[in-house]
C-alpha cells in the first residue's frame, strides 16, 4: 500500500513564551523552537504500521511519502520522519503566512494526482490552529471516501479500511475502500489500535510513537526529499481565511469569601444559579 | 530551560533531531519509572533494549554497529538521559566510553569484530575495571597483578566503584604485568570465568538506580588473545577517562536543566505573602539569575569544547575544565533548586533532590573536583601539586 501523509510543524508550546504578535494580527515565528504536530507524528507511526508486519520493521510492505508546505528550514521536520521510518519526503515551497486548510486541501489534491497513492493519512487537526479541516476538504476535492477521527485501523488485505471512531457513548465503525482519505486521533498510536494486512495475530506495539533510531537519523539524509512549487500545484492561490487579531482570554476574577452556610446557599441560588 | 544564548542554532538537524529523538524516549519510558527505580536501589534493566536500539551505545564510534553520530549529537544524547537519571547516563558513558571506545581504539581487528556490535546492540553489557579500594585519585598505583603463564595471563585484585559491576558480562581490567612497578595492561575479562566475582555495593545515597560493583579477582585465567594490544601503560585507561568526562561534561547540563525547570515552574506557583508567587521575592530572582548564568556558560563551554574536538584540537586539561566547572554547576544548581522547592524539594515527587543526590557522586568520580583542579593548576603554573 502507498500511503501519502502531510505533515507539519508547529511551534514548540514550551516555547512560547517568546512568540511575538503585531498590532496587525502578524504571527512573529522567529527564533522559535518548532516541534511535529502531535496529531501528524501519529499518522506517521499509523502509516508505518500499516506498511509493514510488525515483528520486523525494518522489512517494508509498502511505500510511506510524507509531504509538508514549508519553507526550507522546514525540511528537518520531514528528515525527522525519515528517520523514523518513511521512505521519501516531498517539501512544497510556502510561507506559512500564504497557507490555510483550503491552500493545503488544494495543494495535496495536485500531490494526489501525480503520486497516486492508496491512502491518504493525516493528523485530524493541527495543534496550532485547530482547524480540522484539511482531511475533509481533500477527501470533496478529490472525491474520495473520508473517515475522520481514526482509534483504530484495520486493513482488509489493502483494498479497504475498517475504521473505528471514538463517538459520544461508544465506537462507531465503518468501513472505507482504498482509495481513501483518514484522519486519526491519539489512540491511534495505541499497542492494538492498527493492524495492516501483514501484522501477526496478537501483536502489541509498544503505546505512542516509535523514536528515531540514531543510526536512522543519519541514513535519512540520503533519503529522497523533492521541492514542489505551490504556485505550480495550485496556480493563483489564495487563502480564504485572515486572522483579524488575537486575544488572550479574559482574566479570571477575583473569588469572594461567604461568611456563613447560609450566605453560601444564597449566593449558589441567586448569583450562580446553580441550585 | 531558556537556551539563553541560542547555542541550539549550532547544531545541524541531524544533532536535533537525536536531541529530540532520545529526550522523547526518556519522558515516555524514563521519568514515569526512574523515581521507583532509585527509591528501590534498583537500575531500569528493562530499559536497556530500547537505548540499544535507539543506537545510543558507543553512537560516536564508527563502524562496527555504531550510530557513527558527532560528538555534539553524541554529547547531547547524554544530556538528555542525564535529564532523567544519572544512572542512565552512567550507563550508557560506562558502556560507550570506558567499554567500546578502549576496544575500538586499542583492540584488535579480532576483538573489535567480536564485541563492539554486541556491545552496540545492548547483547553484552560492560565494566570498567580502574578504581581499586586503595587506589582512588592516583590509579597508577594499583595493585591488581597480571601473571603470564603460557598462552594465558593470570589475574589477581581487587576494583572497587565499578559501575554496571553486576550487570556486565565483561569487564576491562586494568591490571599490571610483572608486579607494581609493571606495565599496566587492558585485559577482556569475561564476567564469567572461574575466580571472578562482582559484588554488590549497597547503602548507597547516590546513583541509588545505578549498579555500583566491587569486582575481586582471584587467579583469573585469560587468554592471551583478550590483552588489549595496541595501549601499553596509563595513557589506555586515561584516555578512555577523557573520553567519558567530555560526555559527563554535556551530561550533567541535563541534570541541572531539569532542576531548573523544575523549581522555575514551582517558583511560579507557589503563593507566599500576600498572594504573590515565590518567584516575585528577590531572593528567589537571585537565585535563577546566578544557576541560569552558570547554567549557560557550562553550554558554551561544552560547544566549544566539541568543535575543539571534532579538530583533533581538544586536550585532556581542557575537558579537565569542563567536566570540573559542569559537574559543580550542576550539583551548586540542584542544591538551590532543593531550596527552592522547600519542604517538597525533599520527595521523590520532584525530580530535584534525586538529581541532587546523583551529582554528589557526579562531581567525585571520573577524577574529583579537586583533582581537576590540581590538573588544571598543573596546566597553568608548570607544577605538579597532586603528591
Amino acid at each position: 500500500m502507498k500511503i501519502l501523509v502531510p505533515i507539519k510543524r508547529v511551534a514548540d508550546p514550551d516555547n512560547a513564551n517568546k512568540l511575538k504578535i503585531s498590532s496587525d494580527a502578524k504571527v512573529d515565528t522567529t527564533g522559535l523552537e518548532w516541534k511535529p504536530n502531535p496529531f501528524d507524528e501519529y499518522a506517521v507511526e499509523t502509516a508505518l504500521r500499516l506498511t509493514e508486519n510488525g515483528a520486523n520493521t525494518k522489512a517494508r510492505v509498502g511505500e510511506v511519502v510524507v509531504v509538508m508546505f514549508g519553507p526550507k528550514e522546514a525540511e528537518s521536520t520531514l528528515r525527522a520522519a525519515l528517520a523514523t521510518g518513511a521512505d521519501r519526503a516531498i517539501r512544497i515551497d510556502a510561507n506559512d503566512a500564504d497557507l490555510d486548510g483550503d491552500v493545503v486541501a488544494q495543494g495535496l489534491k495536485a500531490i494526489v494526482d501525480k503520486e497516486k497513492p492508496d491512502l491518504v493519512l493525516l493528523g485530524k487537526q493541527t495543534v496550532d490552529s485547530d482547524s480540522n479541516q484539511v482531511a475533509q476538504l481533500v477527501a470533496e476535492y478529490l472525491g474520495w471516501p473520508q473517515a475522520t477521527f481514526a482509534a483504530t485501523i484495520r486493513s482488509e488485505g489493502d483494498k479497504a479500511l475498517h475504521v473505528g471512531r471514538e463517538v459520544d457513548g461508544g465506537t462507531l465503525h465503518l468501513k472505507v475502500t482504498l482509495p481513501a482519505v483518514v484522519s486519526v486521533d491519539l489512540r491511534i498510536v495505541a499497542p492494538k489500535s492498527v493492524r495492516s494486512a501483514h501484522t501477526a495475530e496478537g501483536h502489541a506495539y509498544p503505546d505512542g510513537v516509535r523514536f528515531a533510531a540514531l543510526m536512522a537519523i543519519m541514513a535519512a539524509k540520503k533519503k529522497p526529499l523533492v521541492e514542489e512549487k505551490l504556485s505550480d500545484l495550485v496556480p493563483g492561490a489564495t487563502r480564504k481565511i485572515e486572522y483579524t487579531s488575537f486575544a488572550l482570554p479574559p482574566a479570571r476574577a477575583a473569588g469572594i469569601k461567604v461568611k456563613s452556610v447560609q450566605e453560601l446557599v444564597q449566593k449558589l441560588k441567586a448569583e450562580a444559579k446553580v441550585l | 530551560m531558556p537556551d539563553y544564548f541560542e547555542i541550539a542554532r549550532h547544531f545541524s538537524t541531524e544533532e536535533r533531531a537525536v536531541r529530540d529523538s532520545v529526550r522523547a524516549f526518556c519522558t515516555a519510558r524514563a521519568l514515569p519509572i526512574i523515581g521507583d527505580h532509585f527509591e528501590a536501589g534498583t537500575f531500569p534493566k528493562e530499559l536497556i533494549p530500547e537505548i540499544a536500539a535507539l543506537g545510543i551505545l558507543g553512537a560516536n564510534l564508527n563502524g562496527y554497529g555504531c550510530a557513527g553520530v558527532s560528538d555534539i549529537a553524541y554529547g547531547l544524547a547524554m544530556q538528555e538521559l542525564e535529564r532523567a537519571d544519572s544512572a542512565l547516563r552512567s550507563f550508557a558513558s560506562v558502556q560507550g566510553s570506558l567499554v567500546m571506545y578502549p576496544i575500538h581504539a586499542f583492540g584488535s581487528e579480532e576483538q573489535k569484530k567480536k564485541f563492539l556490535p554486541e556491545l552496540a546492540n545492548g547483547k553484552i553489557i560492560g565494566c570498567f575495571g580502574l578504581t581499586e579500594p586503595d587506589f582512588g585519585s592516583n590509579p597508577s598505583g594499583m595493585r591488581a597483578s597480571a601473571r603470564e603463564d603460557g598462552d594465558s595471563y593470570v589475574l589477581n585484585g581487587t576494583k572497587r566503584w565499578i559501575t554496571n559491576g553486576n550487570l556486565a558480562n565483561l569487564a576491562i581490567i586494568w591490571a599490571k604485568i610483572g608486579g607494581v612497578e609493571g606495565e599496566v595492561r587492558g585485559f577482556l575479562v569475561p564476567t564469567d570465568s572461574r575466580g571472578f566475582e562482582a559484588r554488590r555495593i549497597n547503602k548507597k545515597l547516590s546513583l541509588r538506580a545505578s549498579d555500583t560493583s566491587e569486582l575481586v579477582l582471584e587467579d583469573v585465567r585469560i587468554p592471551k588473545s583478550l590483552v588489549l594490544p595496541n595501549v601499553r601503560g596509563m595513557k589506555g585507561p586515561l584516555a578512555c577517562l577523557t573520553s567519558a568526562r567530555f560526555g559527563i561534561a554535556w551530561g550533567v547540563i541535563g541534570a541541572a536543566s531539569a532542576c531548573f525547570d523544575s523549581a522555575l515552574d514551582y517558583a511560579k506557583h507557589r503563593v507566599q505573602f500576600g498572594g504573590k508567587p515565590i518567584a516575585a521575592h528577590q531572593l528567589v530572582q537571585a537565585k535563577f539569575a546566578e544557576i541560569l548564568t552558570q547554567i549557560t556558560a557550562s553550554q558554551v563551554m561544552v560547544l566549544e569544547a566539541s568543535r575543539l574536538k571534532r579538530e583533533g584540537l581538544l586536550r585532556p586539561q581542557q575537558v579537565s575544565m569542563i567536566k570540573r566547572h559542569n559537574a559543580r554547576t550542576a550539583l551548586d544548581t540542584a542544591r538551590t533548586c532543593r531550596d527552592i522547592l522547600g519542604g517538597n524539594g525533599i520527595t521523590l515527587d520532584y525530580p530535584v533532590m534525586r538529581h541532587m543526590c546523583n551529582l554528589e557522586t557526579v562531581s567525585t568520580y571520573e577524577g574529583t573536583h579537586d583533582i581537576h583542579t590540581l590538573v588544571l593548576g598543573q596546566d597553568v603554573t608548570g607544577i605538579a601539586a597532586f603528591g
